[in-house]
């Protein structure tokens, strides 16, 4: 159980920065998810905490201590990789035990720990097979016995579930979470799915390119994105953008205007949620649709807005039944949408 | 043949009635064909020199296995047969466990470690693979003479004990092997020596056990090399040794014990061969992973 600081972390393989500096404080026993799309940079930076890269520039601390040039083995971290990678050779015992035999534990200490950790983990039936005998979801659970028995203070999870089907992923997700609160270990857990992030985090790290676009728990980010990536990355179906120029108390987009509430005026992007739209038949914003995803709870229709080339996501609750080529009309909340400079992606805070 | 399509077993192309019989003939044919010499050398390892030398020669063993297999293995021509297989064991398992150890290690330093002239080291190592022991066995004679290591084990073995194949073949075994191990390992506090014996050692044991088949045999089989370096006929091999037990000039060649030595020479590996056959074709077959 620690804290874990980093401040304006670097990474550079070569000439090439990937990663150009990072900061952030982790509380202790909070759950942090470093969620980006792939070659974001976001499992180097959790490699970097763990000790498995080294830091090319500002420092990692762990409980207060820089950790920078300790091995993986002293920085008290325990991870849990995307593959498992656990030892073929050896069985489930031998697995989650071969840390503290390194250690030099009395053989009956190691026994016991496994044993706590199995019992916890619903291991105890499977203690004495291979990897290659168990099942996706049980493999997952050795790997995380694995990390527990060490009792580190800060767990690193590297896309644990990206190997398991949906349903597993959705039952192990609220497994991991449960535990990590039980236990009450800092942890850090880097994942691309989006749903992952924020259904697990306390709080989250968008990171795109090497930087990190916006750090604030799951709903802060959905509700007041810092950034035009974070706004899209987070939110399923993600956000629509449409480019528009805000003038006089109202906002034109192509044909349609939209009234403002704040006073802003020149070229601006503006985001609008799928789930956000209000159905209005004199709605200002229209929308040829294409294709329809009934979901059940809801419907998805995509298309594009009328007389543009915009592609356009709605989500409407409910069953609809919708025909391609037809068009939608409806409104937005004005108050709440978020605006960014079309140039550099930042949010424009619109003061009333 | 309507029934026998309907349901073969999976995986396996299988055949029924004259396709059977004509297949299983031909194998046979060819067992008989590689068997024979092997035979004739067997029958002529228990019969009388005369009954040799005397055409026509007999295809059935005769009853003097234990004389000459007596005589072979307790005198032998120059040198008894069972100080020359003595030889040739020590020769072929130190050949084989000292390949094996080296390439195990020279692969785990390529595979796992970044030091200076890494590539430089592995071309090296490659490129002595088109080097067979005969091209370069005048200044390795040279070398183990200057050593004076001349008639000794060290000199057998020590020329012959580094192999490019096989620290290829571990190199290609280990990249296979997922990064994420041995960076679990480094979490888990291992020392990559641990990590090397504890992880990659025992699952690199199929492989082990295919290439130690292999090894041995070429060991055994080394022929150029002892013939060279043993002058003194207690340190013959027994390969090299079937070769001096021809007569030089107007001796008799003493068949039966001659022929009784090969029987003999053959044994060990097939003995190798046969004990380890299993785990010989899952190394080849599977990786466990």
């Amino acid at each position: 159980m620690a804290t874990v600081d980093l401040k304006a972390v670097k990474k550079r393989f070569g000439s090439t920065e990937v990663i150009h500096g990072v900061s952030t404080s982790i509380a202790d026993g909070e759950f942090i998810v470093i969620v980006g799309p792939s070659g974001c940079g976001k499992s180097t930076l959790l490699r970097m905490v763990a000790g498995l890269e080294s830091v090319s520039e500002g420092e990692v601390s762990i409980g207060g201590k820089r950790v920078n040039e300790l091995e993986p083995m002293d920085r008290d971290i325990a991870m849990v990789f995307q593959n498992y990678a656990l030892y073929p050779h050896m069985s489930v015992r031998q697995n989650m035990g071969y840390g503290l035999k390194i250690a030099k534990l009395p053989k009956a200490e190691i026994d016991r720990k496994v044993d706590d950790a199995a019992k916890l983990l619903q291991l105890e039936p499977y203690l004495d097979r291979r990897p290659r005998d168990l099942s996706g979801g049980q493999r997952q659970r050795v790997a995380m016995g694995r990390a527990i028995v060490r009792q580190p203070k800060v767990f690193l999870f590297d896309e644990p579930l990206s190997n398991l089907d949906a349903k597993l992923r959705v039952q192990m997700r609220l497994e991991i979470r449960d535990l990590q609160n039980r236990l009450g270990i800092t942890a850090l857990y880097v994942t691309h799915d989006q749903v992952e992030a924020m259904t697990m985090a306390d709080r989250m790290i968008v990171m795109n390119a090497g930087r990190a676009e916006q750090i604030g728990t799951p709903l802060e980010v959905y509700e007041r994105p810092q950034t035009l990536f974070a706004a899209q990355f987070i939110g399923s179906p993600s956000m629509n953008v449409l480019d528009g120029v805000a003038a006089d108390g109202s906002l034109s987009i192509g044909d349609s205007s939209l009234p403002l509430h704040s006073r802003l005026s020149g070229p601006v992007t503006v985001g609008i949620r799928p789930e956000h739209v209000i159905p209005d038949a004199e709605g200002p914003l229209a929308m040829t649709v294409q294709m329809g995803e009934p979901l059940g709870a809801n419907t998805l229709l995509h298309g594009r807005m009328a007389g543009r080339s915009d592609a356009f996501t709605v989500s409407l609750a409910g069953v609809h039944h919708a025909v391609a080529g037809e068009t939608l009309r409806f409104g937005v909340d004005p108050a709440n949408l978020p605006f960014f400079d079309p140039k550099t992606g930042q949010r424009i805070e619109a003061e009333a | 043949m309507t029934e026998a399509v309907k349901d073969p077993p999976p995986g396996m192309v299988e055949r029924r009635g004259a396709g059977l019989w004509v297949s299983h003939a031909i194998m046979m044919f060819g067992v008989l064909i590689v068997f024979f010499p092997i035979w004739l050398a067997f029958v002529a390892s228990t019969v009388t020199q005369p009954e040799i030398t005397n055409p026509p020669m007999p295809l059935w063993p005769g009853d003097q296995f234990l004389v000459n297999y007596g005589k072979a293995l307790g005198s032998g021509v120059n040198v008894p047969v069972a100080t020359m297989l003595v030889n040739s064991m020590i020769m072929a398992i130190g050949i084989a466990v000292g390949k094996i150890v080296i390439s195990l290690l020279s692969a785990f330093a390529i595979v796992y470690f970044r030091f200076p002239g890494k590539m430089v080291f592995f071309w090296l190592i490659f490129l002595t693979l088109m080097l067979p022991v005969e091209v370069r066995i005048v200044p390795t004679y040279e070398v183990i003479a200057g050593f004076g290591m001349l008639n000794s084990y060290g000199g057998l073995i020590l020329p012959l004990i580094a192999s490019a194949t096989a620290t290829f073949l571990f190199r290609q075994f280990y990249m296979t092997v997922p990064d994420e191990l041995a960076e679990a390992a480094r979490v888990d506090g291992a020392s990559p020596m641990r990590f090397f014996i504890d992880v990659l050692f025992p699952m690199s044991r199929t492989n082990i056990a295919a290439l130690f088949v292999i090894l041995f045999i070429y060991g055994w089989n080394q022929y150029l090399w002892p013939l060279l370096i043993t002058t003194d006929p207690s340190m013959n091999t027994i390969v090299m040794g079937i070769k001096q037990m021809f007569p030089s000039g107007d001796d008799i060649a003493d068949w039966p014990v001659i022929m009784a030595t090969s029987i003999l020479a053959m044994i060990p590996p097939v003995i190798v061969v046969i004990s380890m056959q299993k785990l010989f074709v899952r190394g080849l077959v599977d990786s466990e992973k």
